[in-house]
């Protein structure tokens, strides 16, 4: 009985403690927040939303009342229709429809996540688990070639891409002939990954080097090579930091606008550039160009709400710690 | 000398040569492989200085080629080739990390087979990229000679025989990659703006004269400044204040998404959603900035092309708009970081909370802060989307990472534009030899 007794007696303790450490929590939770800021937060979450909000309620409303009213008057006057989309999607850019250049995104994003990963993991690996001369120097070398903006390196690489390399007429790479090529996004794919390998590699090499140097060894000594030691140990330990970086790639490439204007070729363009070339013609058709806004921010934004919990804990390994 | 000389029993511990350990090896190891070099570059120097030959024929490897594989990828539909790019991806990444795997194996069967990896892979490598009739002789003459110095070293080797193979394994993509698409590139800009329109005529600083009077050239300059000085502060203070307001507010998670969610959308996007907040007409207003303002008896304005300075704020706008999210967000797991004790501590002293903030909360936050500032800062000075889409350069909104490619493409000014990027080059530069630094002092300590 006394043993019951005194187990009746912990949990009972146990429960008060819990209570009180409830209330004292709330106790100072209130203390240090106040109602004020809550509401001034509220208020610029809402304007915040407004934009978008706007954008996306015209998206939904006849054309012939969105031109002549204000969005806001749909609450008022609510009268809604998918046909926006339906046309939007089948209307013509420079040369594709916008549900072609659509389809041309996810050719052009995936792959263009993989290969910089894949690469830069490598690299990230030998920088972080081979000793070697001036490792450090070439570490600190690579993390700041994000000194070189996208924009310099654009002109001289899309010609390394046309016109090959020729050192005093001696031609030594002939370069790709794939400009009139209909679907062809191999320039946008190289280009991507080699533009996303600095970043990648710094951050890769964050999370890699902090793996427990005792299972590398282990492994080591085992028998396991390098390769085996990737593989198997290496790429399933970094698989949180890989996946979020792989979610930051697939939305900067996705977003892209400048990469994919100067390497695409006509057919191979993605959805941001015949956005951008069909607003130009859209003129003042708002209910085309809101319908296509968000035809083309509807991947990225499911991206976003699925994965937003990856997302972040992911920004803060590689940004944080930098 | 017999090729064998690897201890068999040593396969536990790494594996390790005799050779090259004692100083006499390491010696020849160092004369040999200097000899080589000298002979590459000798080669590369031949190659350089010969006759150029007009019409050069193509030396074809069967229908073998990067250039032909692209070909025939590019007539599949979009959505086929995703699979099949990354299966050869991953059958070219399979076969580097089986060469890593197996190459500092002891044994005559790996020892063959390091030796032709050492020789193949560069004419291979430069097979598929189609060198020329006049070339080729060289190139993989060149390719054969790299390749055999690469095995002797990497047999010399004082970690032993396999580990520099292994190593230029793991750092040749990335390596490669780097010095065709970064390095290269951007010491060929560097010299083009030195050079005329067209890239022909040696023309000293005309173009970075250019930049700093022509109209043109001085807006972008300017512009760049204002973006690169009021985009991250003003979106890092509004992430901060947000942060802040939130922590521990009820519904905070929603309240954070909400704020965070124009990072995930493209500045295309953002830049269509605020041409509609800001849209222009005569009578009924459907833009919402001008309804408010007609709704207070102003006139409306059109509001993108307001000179001066006007529209570039409004430009602004959408940037801090995407940006302040991501801000918000770092910053917010920052401020989680700092230990409650401390606030409490500095409440029980009778601080108010502005002291609190300003004394306890900031000083603990240092380091993130500095992270988002230099990230948006150095986004501010790339930007090119935001001004593309919503004004096109006009009415004085150009900024260098726009006005640059604008050069380029609708002027055909290869020396313009490269001038561009050289000033927006050394506009970065000091803000990544900031981190850089702060970096290896990391490293240093570690």
């Amino acid at each position: 009985m006394s043993a019951t007794e005194a187990i009746v007696r912990d949990t009972r303790t146990k429960r008060q403690v819990a209570r009180d450490t409830r209330r004292n929590e709330a106790i100072a939770h209130k203390k240090l927040t106040s109602k004020g800021a809550t509401i001034a937060a509220a208020i610029i979450a809402v304007f915040w939303t407004i934009p978008t909000f706007g954008l996306f309620v015209t998206s939904f409303r006849p054309g012939a009342d969105t031109q002549s009213t204000g969005w806001w008057t749909a609450f008022t006057n609510p009268e809604f229709t998918f046909s926006n989309y339906v046309e939007a999607l089948n209307a013509g850019g420079t040369s594709t429809t916008l549900a072609t250049a659509f389809v041309n995104s996810l050719a052009i994003t995936i792959p263009a996540t993989v290969f910089p990963i894949v690469i830069a993991a490598l690299a990230a690996y030998a920088f972080a688990w081979i000793d070697f001369k001036g490792r450090n120097m070439l570490f600190v070398f690579v993390f700041a070639l994000q000194i070189v903006p996208l924009q310099m390196a654009l002109v001289p690489l899309l010609s390394l891409f046309s016109e090959g390399l020729t050192i005093n007429g001696v031609m030594i790479f002939p370069g790709l002939t794939l400009n009139d090529v209909e679907f062809s996004f191999a320039r946008v794919w190289i280009a991507h990954a080699i533009f996303a390998l600095p970043l990648a590699t710094f951050m890769l090499h964050n999370f890699i080097a902090e793996i427990p140097g005792d299972i590398v060894e282990a492994a080591r000594v085992d028998g396991a090579g390098h390769g085996q030691v990737f593989f198997r140990i290496i790429l399933p330990l970094a698989m949180p930091a890989i996946a979020s970086f792989a979610i930051f790639q697939f939305l900067w490439v996705w977003n892209d606008l400048l990469v994919a204007t100067i390497f695409a070729s006509p057919g191979a363009l993605p959805i941001t550039q015949a956005l951008n070339s069909l607003s130009g013609t859209w003129g003042n058709r708002w209910f085309l160009q809101s319908a296509g806004t968000f035809i083309s921010i509807i991947v990225p934004l499911i991206v976003f709400f699925a994965l937003q919990r990856f997302f972040v804990r992911g920004l803060l390994a590689g940004a944080t710690k930098g | 000398m017999s090729l064998l000389t690897v201890d068999e029993k040593d396969t536990a511990e790494l594996p390790k040569t005799t050779h090259g350990v004692d100083a006499k090896g390491r010696r020849i190891t160092q004369i040999v492989v200097t000899v080589g070099f000298l002979a590459v570059a000798a080669m590369l120097f031949l190659l350089i200085i010969s006759a150029p030959v007009e019409d050069p024929a193509r030396i074809a490897l069967g229908p073998v080629s990067l250039n032909n594989f692209f070909l025939w990828m590019g007539a599949l539909h979009p959505l086929v080739q995703i699979p099949v790019v990354l299966l050869v991806f991953g059958l070219v990444v399979g076969i580097v990390l089986v060469l890593i795997e197996y190459a500092p194996r002891p044994g005559r069967g790996y020892f063959i087979m390091r030796l032709v990896a050492c020789l193949v892979i560069p004419v291979l490598a430069l097979m598929l990229l189609r060198p020329y009739a006049n070339a080729v002789l060289y190139v993989v003459a060149i390719a054969l000679l790299s390749g055999a110095l690469l095995f002797f070293a990497d047999y010399r080797s004082r970690q032993g025989a396999g580990y520099l193979f292994q190593l230029i394994l793991f750092m040749a993509p990335a390596a490669i990659m780097l010095l065709l698409g970064l390095i290269y590139p951007a010491i060929s800009t560097f010299i083009k703006s030195f050079f005329d329109k067209t890239g022909d005529e040696f023309v000293g600083f005309e173009n970075y004269v250019w930049v700093f009077t022509n109209p043109v050239g001085t807006w972008s300059v300017i512009n760049t400044l204002i973006w690169a000085l009021l985009a991250p502060t003003i979106s890092v203070a509004f992430g901060l204040a947000y942060a802040v307001f939130i922590d521990r507010a009820r519904g905070e998670k929603i309240l954070k998404v909400l704020v965070f969610m124009p990072v995930a959308i493209s500045f295309v996007g953002a830049g269509i959603i605020w041409k509609f907040m800001y849209d222009y007409r005569q009578g009924e207003q459907i833009g919402l900035l001008n309804a408010i303002v007609t709704m207070f008896g102003g006139d409306p304005v059109s509001w993108l092309a307001v000179k001066p300075l006007i529209n570039t704020l409004m430009l602004l706008v959408v940037f801090i708009w995407t940006q302040t999210g991501f801000a918000m967000v770092i910053l917010s797991a920052a401020i989680k970081a700092v230990p409650t004790e401390q606030l409490e501590a500095a409440e029980l002293d009778g601080t108010n909370a502005w002291q609190r903030f300003w004394n306890v909360t900031v000083p603990g936050i240092r380091s993130s802060l500095i992270v988002v500032l230099t990230t948006i800062t150095i986004a501010s000075l790339k930007v090119y989307d935001i001004v593309a889409v919503m004004t096109g350069g006009r009415d004085d909104t150009t900024v260098l990472g726009f006005e640059m490619v604008n050069q380029q493409q609708r002027f055909q000014s290869y020396g313009h534009s490269s001038a561009l990027a050289v000033v927006l080059f050394l506009f970065v530069l000091p803000l990544i030899i900031y981190n850089a630094r702060s970096l290896s002092k990391q490293r240093e300590i570690r």
